[in-house]
């Protein structure tokens, strides 16, 4: 340890309230120097409140924060930065199009007129020399792995000077295998006594593993917390949700036997993305008939555009697609015709028009034809409200009436009016792209049981999902996407995360 | 050029005819585009700058004659053209303005102005900008005819690589692609993204009014209210054309330059039949640019991220 630690920071009985919704009630925090703390909690916990209310996006509405035992006053994320407080968001606030360094230089309070590159790229490359991970300064960000581009904004905050980082769920983004390198090299350097990292997390096992110290949130209040070492996982699972975590597997009848024909082929496809590079290169996969299989990937491997083929949205530039053993082209007539089905994630964007009504967002699927549609052109809306009461019964959803916009229903119910409309008829082959990203605990029960379900009446389902748990909940097998190609597969009764873990991250 | 020019030099009279043309429609092109090149660079597209332009070539003209100097007359068209860049840079700062419809209502509102005002300028010779010719190398009075160049062409020349290394080098420069590249990161930053388009439509309306005073103080030389063929609209397509570069700006006002002296030029050499399709050729250009690099599939990679013409 060095003599120059970084400063104690300590948040002392925070408030802050958004109207009605308390957002944190009476919370206390304290980052010992050089050491590595992560805030642990669900979704609306209040942790990023926390953090916002200590890099000055938010104002307190009671409590005091001090920087080595000086209280101050932090207005915004500007005096958190004289302080030596930067922060890693969630989102990647680097600018796509230009290289590494002109990201590093731009970050900094003051900007020369003229920027002398050569200078500014020789301390750049002695500031990288002494870091314990490096990434290429002169390549553009958009080039970056989403790894590097983590690895980048951590080191945007050293170059900036920051003694305190706050990070933001660093690890959604990476790999297994990127996650354990950049968690370990944090820890290192807060051991080192270079930095305190305090970050947010809703993993366990980075908290066993990494963390020294912890701090449990739920509903706006501190429930535990302390040295890390005290918690078992299930102990930190317990104070997290308020009760033991629900089982996961569900039931399910027997695997279908493998000589079924298929109910979706994909044979060699490729496809571009929206910059016209190759995203979807040769990918080959079927899908039986009563199987769900689960493709795992880090996000941005292909999976949106290939939902997106699928779907119609995008046209393959090459390769064949088969359902049930016919050619396939995403058209309104043979979706309909060949039973397909779609479970989108953010479903009020991607499954629903906002402004139209429940039971209207309800007959998107079937409102052309009889009984919505009578004489090819008149659509009765009685039969559409009808329709749309014995949905709403079934599926349960909460909503005030068949008339209201659909975009005035919470987040659950939105999920279950599309899985109404999805899956109350006969279906053949089901894509699922993380049917179940931002709802809670009961809506992503249903909808997963929902699948589940479907798969038990012989549905083939393809599960896209950036989620490894619900992968290993719902699938039968397992593939792992990577760079546009299925690069692995296992049965999910026999897979191994370390092995998955190792193909999502490109090692193969 | 005049027709006995071409004619007297044989086989090349067409190449000489299409290069001395170049010289002269492009630079409009080229100011324009490099204006529209700095506000595209910040996020926002300017679709009025014919406006700008048209403006540009009545204020220069009018000051010209006034003050007997045709430098005045492009000061003062800069002012103009920076002037109405500010008005449309206000506009959009507006919460839910569109930069599209703002930049055609200011078009027609500065061509109109210009018209409106300039009634007067037709009749009236002003002075016109000094030249010189790149032709001294030859006897041949057709070739130093044909190669006359004048200074502001030049300032334009080399105001493309310098606008080009500015984007690399400076600090106005690297703000400036932060804020068309992501509104978002630029705010964490702590600039403010409205005062940046600003400043950037500013210098771009400047930019065109000069464009426009070269119109009319230098070719074709005089102010009447057909002066300008579009080029104003033009220049945006070649900027994307360019992608968002302004040396490439400088080659595709050049040949943008040459395929509008293609028409006067083949009626030099005495190949008259179709004129009319061959004036149209730079309009084809555009068009046949617009579709090239416009499809769906291959969104350049070098365009700006916030331009809302491709949201």
């Amino acid at each position: 340890m060095t003599a120059d630690l970084p400063p104690l920071l300590e948040a002392r009985n925070i408030h802050k309230r958004f109207g009605d919704l308390v957002a944190l009630e009476d919370v206390s925090f304290r980052l010992e120097p050089g050491s590595f703390h992560v805030l642990l909690g669900e979704n609306g916990a209040g942790k990023s409140t926390l953090v916002k209310c200590i890099m000055g996006f938010y104002q307190a509405d009671s409590g005091s924060i001090s920087v080595g035992q000086r209280e101050v006053s932090i207005r915004s994320p500007k005096d958190a930065q004289r302080l030596g407080i930067g922060m890693v968001y969630q989102h990647f606030t680097l600018v796509e199009n230009m290289t590494v360094a002109e990201n590093l230089v731009l970050a900094r309070a003051h900007v020369p007129h003229v920027v002398q590159w050569k200078d500014e790229l020789d301390a750049i490359e002695t500031f990288m020399r002494g870091m314990p991970f490096q990434v290429p300064i002169r390549r553009r960000v958009r080039q970056l792995a989403a790894g590097e581009k983590q690895k980048l904004e951590i080191l945007k905050q050293l170059y900036l000077g920051s003694r305190v980082v706050i990070l933001d769920e660093p690890t959604s983004v990476l790999t297994p295998h990127e996650a354990d390198e950049v968690l370990a090299m944090l820890r290192d350097m807060a051991h080192e006594g270079k930095v305190s990292i305090a970050m947010i997390t809703h993993r366990f096992r980075e908290v066993t593993e990494f963390a020294d110290a912890v701090t449990v949130l739920r509903r706006g209040k501190r429930v535990g917390g302390g040295r890390s070492a005290e918690f078992t996982p299930e102990d930190l699972a317990t104070l997290m949700v308020g009760s033991k975590l629900p089982e996961t597997r569900l039931d399910r009848s027997p695997n279908p036997t493998p000589t079924a024909v298929p109910t979706l082929e994909i044979e060699d496809l490729t496809a571009l993305d929206d910059i016209g590079l190759p995203v979807l290169n040769g990918l080959t996969l079927q899908v039986r008939p009563g199987e769900i299989v689960g493709i795992a990937g880090v996000s941005g491997n292909g999976q949106d555009q290939l939902v997106e083929v699928l779907a119609g949205q995008r046209s393959a530039t090459g390769g064949r697609l088969r359902v049930r053993g016919g050619a396939y082209r995403p058209t309104r007539r043979q979706i309909y015709e060949c039973k397909v089905r779609l479970l989108p994630e953010a479903p009020l964007v991607n499954a629903c028009v906002s402004n139209m009504s429940v039971a209207e967002n309800l007959a998107f699927r079937v409102f052309d034809r009889h009984p919505y549609t009578r004489l090819k052109w008149a659509l009765s809306r009685s039969a559409l409200r009808k329709n749309a009461r014995a949905r709403i019964r079934d599926y349960k959803i909460k909503t005030p009436s068949p008339d209201t916009p659909i975009g005035a229903l919470s987040g659950g119910n939105v999920q279950r009016a599309v899985l109404a409309r999805e899956l109350s008829d006969e279906v053949s082959l089901l894509i699922a792209a993380n049917p179940c990203f931002g709802l809670d605990f009961a809506a992503v029960a249903e909808v997963r049981s929902r699948i589940v379900l479907a798969r038990n009446a012989g549905t083939a389902v393809l599960l896209i999902s950036a989620d490894l748990d619900e992968i290993f909940a719902l699938a039968d097998r397992i593939v792992v996407m990577s760079k546009g190609r299925l690069v692995y597969e296992t049965p999910t009764e026999r897979a191994d995360l370390n092995e998955i873990g190792r193909h999502m991250a490109g090692h193969h | 050029m005049d027709v006995e020019t071409a004619t007297s030099l044989g086989v090349w009279g067409l190449p000489l005819a299409i290069v001395g043309g170049m010289l002269r429609v492009s630079p409009p092109f080229l100011f324009v585009s490099l204006g529209e090149c700095v506000t595209e660079k910040a996020g926002r597209v300017n679709l009025g700058l014919e406006g700008n332009l048209v403006m540009g070539a009545m204020v220069g003209y009018g000051l010209s004659y006034l003050t007997g100097s045709a430098w005045l007359g492009v000061l003062a068209a800069a002012f103009v053209g920076a002037l109405l860049g500010a008005l449309h840079g206000w506009l959009c700062g507006r919460p839910r303005v569109n930069d599209i419809a703002v930049g055609i209502a200011l078009m027609l509102l500065g061509v109109g102005l210009a018209f409106f005002l300039g009634k007067g300028l037709i009749q009236p010779t002003a002075p016109r900008l000094p030249s010189f010719s790149l032709g001294f190398w030859s006897g041949r009075p057709q070739v130093v005819s044909a190669l006359t160049i004048d200074l502001l062409f030049l300032i334009g020349v080399g105001l493309a690589p310098l606008l080009g290394w500015a984007f690399n080098h400076t600090r106005y420069g690297l703000v400036l692609r932060v804020v068309g590249e992501s509104a978002d990161a630029a705010r964490a930053m702590g600039y403010d993204v409205n005062r940046v388009r600003l400043w950037a439509t500013v210098f771009g309306g400047a930019l065109a009014g000069v464009g426009g005073s070269f119109l009319s103080l230098y070719y074709p030389g005089s102010w009447n209210e057909g002066l300008s063929s579009g080029q104003g609209l033009m220049a945006v397509a070649l900027v994307i054309f360019a992608r968002w570069d302004p040396v490439r700006c400088l080659y595709a006002s050049l040949l943008f330059g040459g395929a509008s002296a293609l028409g006067p030029a083949l009626q030099s050499v005495g190949f008259t039949s179709g004129y009319y399709l061959f004036n149209a050729a730079p309009y084809a250009l555009t068009l046949i640019i617009m579709v090239w690099s416009n499809s769906a599939d291959k969104t350049s990679a070098e365009m700006p991220a916030e331009l809302s013409i491709m949201r």
